[in-house]
């Protein structure tokens, strides 16, 4: 799915799809129904080597480089935090290591959720951004190395 | 003792919030309900007043001035000493250090007297309801000193297990630190019997009051404590000040804390000899814009009266925890026949994150996590809670909204 597209595109995709949201009850929603739709990670990813540091609640994140492609797989208990997570792995699973790196993110900012929830520390969404990036990095810098 | 002007039955709670500006504001487009009092509560404009008026007429170092200005804020500054003395009823104002706040007072009390009283093989006793600020202290000196910690198991509804507490008293228990309520379940502990158990055993008691000191009477000679701690912040004063009370005794033999100014007498560098009570636990310059202004907060729970507070609190609370129960899934946790102003709960299949974060959509604003109490959510098997807290400006209407927006909020997670 997200082969084809960039990041900034998909980004956008997002960013429009939010615009036609009147309320934050809707956007929640949404995001709610992201999280339940978002495939359970099966048990043997739901280790502490995979945790998130930084949430209020549990989050499993694993990556895996596949001929230079990253892919992400991920869950929480929850379920605003799936979605939100959903929403992430939409922008950055199926792209390289430096893509997702230098990936702006900025619709983070442009669908008002910097603003509704990222300031404090414990709904984690800032934490997630970080972990993916860091998986990026760790395998570009495998890569070079 | 100044009798209130007029004895009234009921608080006007109407006319109280009228007192604290910030109630008036809005969140996410709805008028703020503010329901996380346990972590800090609001201030009144007379506090805010007290602080604007010091730094605009009176701010000046204290107790080393001879200039006009230093005598004036001097004076101010141990004027709270003396409100708070007579607030918690300590015997001498000697006994009231200013701290930073209830998590200073406890490591003030862990590196002093414990770094002189505990030796290898001693046990501090504490129990699983209680803050980390009540257990990584007492860790840390434990950790230095080879003493192991003791830990009082809670019943099921979250009262303090006061039968394996009397059993696990020793001649080896040095100390005892049990908080006076508790901030994730809002029990009360039975402090007096605590205290008289420990002394029995020959043990120093302190008790955390951060959570107790807004909603109760405190009598530190009633409750017959070695040390009481407490925060302003929850007492509707500035943040950055707390109080360390202690028997004179104790703090007499006590060797000095933190280094500096004011604690000292003469200062060479052969011999220093340090400061009498309180100044020798006040090293250098104190908070004194925020201690003055602390007064004025404990004036206006006094003025308010404390008993109508309470009353109207427990009004709030017995209503909260009615609608509360009613709705489906939804499970009290901390259900003590004595319970200050607050109510954790969880609901079922339901992540209290997702709680907080709707609720907050809605303007309510709840505490959502482990409340730093992650002992004791390990002992109900829960990651966490959500938990309102209650102060003397809420209102039942705000209780419903509270329960409008958790209704909606369970529909859309499930």
């Amino acid at each position: 799915m997200s082969d084809n597209k960039s990041i900034l595109e998909i980004e956008q995709e997002i960013v429009d799809e939010f615009s036609l949201f009147d309320s934050w009850d809707d956007k929640y929603e949404y995001i709610i129904d992201l999280g339940k739709k978002l495939p359970p990670l099966e048990p043997q990813y739901k280790k502490d080597d995979n945790k998130v540091k930084g949430c209020q609640s549990t989050v499993w994140l694993v990556a895996e480089n596949v001929n230079g492609v990253i892919y992400f797989k991920a869950d929480s208990d929850a379920m605003i935090v799936k979605g939100l997570i959903s929403m992430l792995i939409r922008v950055l699973s199926g792209h390289t290591a430096d893509e997702i790196v230098n990936a702006p993110l900025d619709f983070i900012r442009q669908i008002g959720m910097m603003s509704h929830l990222a300031q404090t520390r414990s709904n984690g969404l800032l934490a997630m951004v970080k972990q993916m990036k860091n998986y990026a990095l760790a395998f570009k810098l495998k890569n070079a190395g | 003792m100044i009798e209130p002007a007029i004895i009234k039955e009921k608080l006007d709670v109407y006319n109280i919030r009228k007192q604290f500006p910030f109630l008036s504001r809005e969140v996410k487009g709805h008028p703020l309900v503010y329901f996380d009092n346990a972590a800090t509560s609001q201030k009144p404009e007379s506090v805010i007043n007290a602080l604007v008026e010091y730094y605009s007429s009176f701010n000046a170092n204290i107790h080393r001035g001879i200039h006009t200005v230093a005598e004036e804020a001097t004076a101010a500054y141990e004027n709270s000493r003396d409100t708070v003395k007579n607030y918690i009823n300590a015997p001498t104002r000697e006994q009231i250090i200013f701290t930073s706040g209830t998590t200073e007072g406890i490591n003030l009390v862990a590196q002093t007297w414990g770094r002189a009283n505990l030796k290898k093989g001693d046990e501090i006793l504490v129990s699983e309801m209680e803050h980390h600020s009540n257990i990584v202290p007492w860790y840390i000196i434990s950790q230095e000193k080879g003493c192991t910690i003791k830990v009082v198991p809670i019943t099921e509804n979250g009262e303090l297990d006061l039968n394996a507490y009397a059993s696990l008293l020793n001649e080896k228990t040095k100390l005892v630190a049990i908080t006076h309520a508790s901030n994730a379940l809002g029990t009360i502990n039975p402090v007096n019997k605590i205290s008289e158990l420990a002394h029995k055993a020959g043990a120093v008691i302190l008790i955390d009051g951060a959570q107790s000191t807004v909603h109760l009477d405190i009598d530190v000679q009633e409750i017959g404590c070695d040390f009481f701690v407490f925060s302003s912040h929850k007492v509707y004063g500035p943040t950055g000040v707390g109080v360390l009370y202690g028997k004179l005794n104790l703090l007499q033999e006590m060797p000095v804390y933190q280094g500096g100014g004011e604690m000292i007498k003469d200062v060479g560098f052969e011999k220093i000899t340090y400061n009498d009570l309180p100044y020798k636990f006040e090293a250098g310059t104190p908070n004194i814009a925020d201690v003055i202004a602390f007064k004025t907060a404990l004036e206006f729970t006094t003025k308010t009266g404390k008993n109508l507070i309470r009353k109207h609190e427990e009004e709030l609370l017995h209503y909260a925890t009615n609608a509360l129960e009613e709705i489906p899934g939804l499970k009290i946790i901390g259900k003590a026949k004595e319970k200050v102003s607050l109510i954790s709960f969880v609901i079922e299949n339901v992540h209290p994150q997702d709680i907080g974060i709707l609720l907050d959509n809605k303007g309510v604003a709840v505490r959502t996590g482990h409340h730093c109490a992650q002992p004791l959510m390990d002992c109900y098997r829960i990651p966490g809670t959500t938990r309102a807290s209650f102060a003397v400006y809420n209102t039942i209407d705000e209780i419903d909204v509270l329960v409008k927006a958790l209704h909606k909020a369970i529909k859309m997670l499930s």
